[in-house]
């Protein structure tokens, strides 16, 4: 079947091709198992080899971004949590360096080490679940890929019990705020951090020999699904995906932001573009992310957490007319935010550029040629979330 | 008639010790995998959630029966009680011990052999009759997967054949009980042949790494996508039985059966089961499932030229030594 992986054309018209060959039309969710979310797909199939793939999304549509039209910029953070919903903390952080841009806003230092230092964390988590899932699209919901995926979820868990500790809740933090952060660590915390941290990486090795270093895994993924670099920059894909493909791109490093400028920054990347290399990216960059974290934890300045002045009505807080363009490295990619103010305590308008939504532009290109099977490793690879995709 | 009642009695004590085994097989590899993901398993029902499988075959019982719009009735009903009949029928050559042992047949192993193949045709039926695009493409992976596997699975289980001289199960284990276990000597034909039968087994009874026709991360659940209640029971009970089966097949074929020191040939027969079954949920809990192109090339690049050239050494072994 890798004979017939080629660059191939996207906009195939379907009575083009061979017309003495049965095509059979599956579509591919949006109740799928393992569409990751509501996430459809229509693949036109030439016995299980596809020949062309047209994704659709939309189907978890919430209107966040008509929605942030209409709420004062203070109650925007708790809404944008839910758009990547599998690394809130990044997505509060674009939404808030927007605001902080436009109202000239300084951040203060410590508050800057623990934005870096929950993202790293984020980062973390956010990377476990996507092997963790990708482990399940390869091996089934009630077989090995289960066990790599509740083995993730265990490490995942005690980075949500950290996030727990210092926000009271574990999914939708609503931490960030304009001019810092809203809760400084508690006591005893930095010594629960680090042991976290001890943990994750002792038991790293554990799900590595159960994914990376499998026959099957390898056989599964190696060759499979090759993205290269060129077209990826051309579609826009960001993060791990553009970084497996050989293009070594990190905000975290050419763009700095929050306090990434004051440690080095180590970019993993890999050359083949492969669902493999795409995995093997994201491992790597778990044990980069857990040094970074370490980093941040060992070297957290004392100081106040916020900077923004009091206020009596923090909603009616007004950013000035003008428009600002705020990207950060999210675990998916570059997850931009434009903001337009009219002067108002209500955004104009608020843009948010997923990097999901780019990843998945990529599968037209690269799924045929490839059998229904390698479509899921693909689009698990991948590591889409709809709800960044659809917000 | 006399024979009559000696089937008729086998065959329900069969049914009954298997329908319950399966139940228990159920148990053990739920917790069995809890385990193994750090998760605590069924625990609420019965003592260590002991009754858990009833529980689940009360609740499937209870379930509306379906029958999508624009389905083959016919095949569609059919294809469930077929699976279950094929798979339980191939218990009846096992010898469980020296005289606990329904209907010793002298052509046990081709029985054997044969009523194991007819359990793909259930699945393609229900794979074409489900009138559902998912199932077709399970049915469809599922008869190749079966008909290629069927040639090493026979090759392998040619090997004891000829090294016993007899395609009598009951004789086979009464040789390895005079002679030697055929993975203990001659070890180089036995183990191979052994591994082979087993990855074929697996194969057949559709397990991980080989569950391809359900895969159900790809195929929402393949073959069973339509299927409710009781018909998915069935199916779902089917697969164990033959995974149980293929598992006291193999203890005879190549363990030694029932033969073992001190405890009853019953008890040792089924320890040897339960542990081979054991490991195939072993290995369902730890990997991840093949492509069915890379599982066509494991069996016809590697297994099918395996088990050639070891039923041409054991002819050749047979011959010139034993």
């Amino acid at each position: 079947m890798t004979a017939l992986l080629r660059r191939v054309d996207p906009y195939l018209k379907i009575e083009a091709y061979d017309p003495e060959a049965e095509l059979m039309l599956l579509h591919f969710g949006p109740q799928h198992p393992s569409t990751h979310g509501v996430f459809r797909m229509d693949l036109y199939l030439d016995g299980e080899l596809i020949v062309k793939a047209v994704p659709h999304c939309g189907y978890l549509h919430r209107a966040v971004e008509k929605l942030c039209e209409k709420l004062a910029y203070v109650q925007l953070t708790p809404i944008v949590d839910k758009n990547d919903y599998v690394a809130p903390m990044t997505n509060e952080l674009a939404l808030v360096m927007a605001f902080e841009a436009l109202l000239k806003q300084d951040v203060p230092r410590r508050a800057r080490w623990l934005r870096s230092l929950f993202a790293e964390l984020q980062r973390v988590a956010s990377h476990l679940l996507a092997i963790g899932t990708l482990a399940i699209d390869l091996g089934g919901a009630l077989g090995g890929g289960t066990t790599v995926f509740m083995h993730c979820f265990r490490e995942r868990e005690l980075i949500l019990d950290l996030f727990e500790a210092v926000t009271g809740s574990r999914f939708h933090y609503n931490t960030h705020t304009i001019g810092g952060n809203r809760h400084d660590l508690p006591e005893g915390w930095a010594k629960q951090a680090k042991d976290a941290i001890r943990v994750i990486r002792e038991r790293l090795p554990e799900y590595g020999a159960l994914t990376i270093e499998n026959r099957i895994f390898q056989q599964r993924m190696q060759k499979v699904g090759v993205l290269d670099g060129e077209l990826a920059l051309e579609l826009g894909v960001t993060g791990p995906n553009l970084r497996a493909s050989g293009v070594d791109h990190d905000l975290r490093r050419d763009a700095p932001y929050a306090a990434y400028d004051e440690v080095k920054v180590n970019v993993v990347t890999a050359q083949t573009g492969d669902c493999f290399a795409r995995a093997i990216v994201r491992v790597k960059e778990i044990e980069e992310s857990l040094r970074l974290a370490e980093c941040f934890l060992d070297g957290l300045p004392e100081g106040p957490i916020n900077g923004g002045k009091p206020t009596k009505m923090a909603v009616q807080t007004k950013v000035p007319v003008g428009q600002t363009y705020v990207g950060i490295e999210t675990p998916r990619g570059e997850l931009g935010t434009w903001l337009v103010a009219d002067g108002t305590h209500t955004p104009y308008r608020l843009k948010i550029r997923p990097a999901s939504l780019h990843s998945l532009s990529a599968l037209p290109y690269v799924l045929p040629g490839h059998t229904v099977s390698d479509a899921i490793a693909i689009l698990g690879s991948l590591d889409p979330i709809m709800g960044e995709v659809d917000r | 008639m006399n024979e009559l009642i000696h089937g008729g009695l086998y065959g329900g004590m069969i049914v009954g010790v298997l329908m319950t085994t399966t139940a228990m097989a159920l148990w053990f590899e739920r917790k069995f995998a809890a385990r193994m993901q750090s998760r605590l398993g069924p625990t609420m029902v019965g003592p260590s959630g002991l009754l858990q499988p009833f529980a689940d075959v009360v609740k499937l019982l209870q379930k509306e029966d379906i029958v999508p719009f624009q389905a083959d009735r016919v095949l569609f009903n059919l294809a469930p009680p077929l699976g279950a009949i094929a798979a339980i029928s191939v218990a009846a050559v096992i010898p469980f011990s020296a005289d606990i042992i329904a209907a010793d047949l002298d052509v046990g192993v081709l029985y054997l052999l044969a009523i194991g193949a007819l359990g793909v045709l259930p699945v393609f039926i229900a794979g074409w009759g489900s009138n559902n695009k998912f199932a077709l493409l399970g049915g469809m992976r599922a008869l190749a997967q079966s008909v290629s596997y069927e040639v090493p699975l026979v090759l392998a289980a040619l090997v004891p054949v000829i090294l016993t001289g007899s395609m009598k199960l009951s004789a086979i284990v009464e040789f390895q009980a005079t002679h030697h276990w055929l993975v203990v000597w001659p070890f180089f034909l036995g183990v191979p042949a052994f591994i082979i039968f087993m990855l074929a087994m697996l194969a057949e009874a559709n397990r991980i790494p080989f569950d391809i026709p359900e895969a159900e991360s790809e195929l929402v659940a393949g073959i069973t996508t339509e299927y409710t209640g009781i018909k998915f029971a069935l199916f779902y009970m089917a697969e164990y039985v033959h995974t149980l089966v293929a598992s006291a097949v193999g203890a005879a074929l190549f363990l030694g059966g029932w033969d073992g020191p001190f405890a009853p040939g019953l008890g040792w027969m089924v320890a040897k089961t339960l542990a081979l079954f054991g490991f195939v949920y072993w290995l369902r809990w730890t990997l991840l499932r093949f492509r069915s192109d890379q599982l066509m090339a494991l069996c016809w690049r590697y297994l099918v030229p395996a088990g050639v050239v070891l039923v041409a050494a054991s002819a050749v072994w047979v011959v010139w030594v034993g």
